[in-house]
């Protein structure tokens, strides 16, 4: 499926999620997250990173995982990304919906 | 979200490992779904809110034919321990936390615990009992009450 953000057009699967990472910028990000109803700010970046770092080196993404991460506490990741944290920031970050149940 | 699910109420009456888990991992599954969620415990569900019960929750090896574990052998001292001690290395295998650190996780992501006055009075606990992130001791009517929408489901463990 392909879905044009501003003047980019990038490849999504059904639920939203980009295919190819490359074609991930924070534009893109921006635009995402528009679409959650979420506007990016310093600290959500920051956890964007984090989580693509940890993609990256193959670790699975958990709600644990985020509390254990130093950089953001459970409570703080539910208010900035509200409603399904763990899903919207995935999606936002363009990387692959997490399959934990945890 | 395409789900009409938008509240889940979680009645949790066993102190049972698994039942506690199956609890837990609903009501955390539906606060990442964006789903609210709500957990009311009851009769032995209290002792998964108990400081000082909450990590020595066992399985049950007696009367738990899915053990495979005949019933004479399963009430051996010393089997339940076992037993429990091999499912929480599982457990931990794949990242699931330890109780007190689950209703952490649970508190902070925005579900409600409640502990069930009846069963509280019942079983003599007093508030210092029970852990600091409980929300509060209320009784079965009250329960009902959070069923304030549409999309409100109640379970029952």
């Amino acid at each position: 499926m392909k879905k044009v953000f501003i003047n980019k057009e990038v490849d999504v699967n059904e639920e939203g999620y980009l295919i190819d990472f490359n074609q991930w910028d924070r534009e893109v990000a921006e635009c995402i997250a528009g679409e959650c109803e979420i506007v990016m700010e310093e600290k959500h970046w920051e956890v964007i990173e984090y989580i693509q770092e940890k993609h990256q080196n193959s670790e699975p993404l958990s709600i644990r995982g985020i509390k254990k991460s130093g950089v953001i506490n459970i409570k703080e990741f539910y208010g900035l990304f509200p409603g399904g944290p763990l899903k919207k920031a995935t999606m936002i970050a363009g990387i692959p919906k997490p399959k934990s149940c945890i | 979200m395409s789900t009409k699910v938008r509240k889940m109420l979680f009645i949790l009456s066993k102190a049972t490992i698994e039942n506690v888990y199956a609890a837990f991992v609903m009501a955390n599954g539906a606060r990442m779904e964006g789903i609210e969620s709500e957990i009311f415990f009851t009769f032995f569900g209290l002792e998964a809110i108990q400081k000082n019960k909450l990590e020595h929750l066992r399985v049950a090896t007696v009367g738990n034919p899915a053990l495979h574990i005949p019933t004479m052998i399963g009430g051996l001292p010393g089997m339940e321990a076992l037993a429990t001690k091999m499912m929480k290395k599982e457990m931990e295998k794949l990242d699931m936390p330890p109780i007190g650190e689950f209703l952490e996780i649970l508190s902070d992501s925005g579900c409600k615990l409640w502990g069930c006055k009846l069963a509280i009075d019942m079983f003599h606990l007093k508030k210092e009992d029970l852990i600091d992130d409980l929300d509060g001791i209320i009784t079965i009517g009250d329960f009902y009450n959070r069923a304030n929408e549409d999309g409100t489901q109640m379970l029952f463990i």
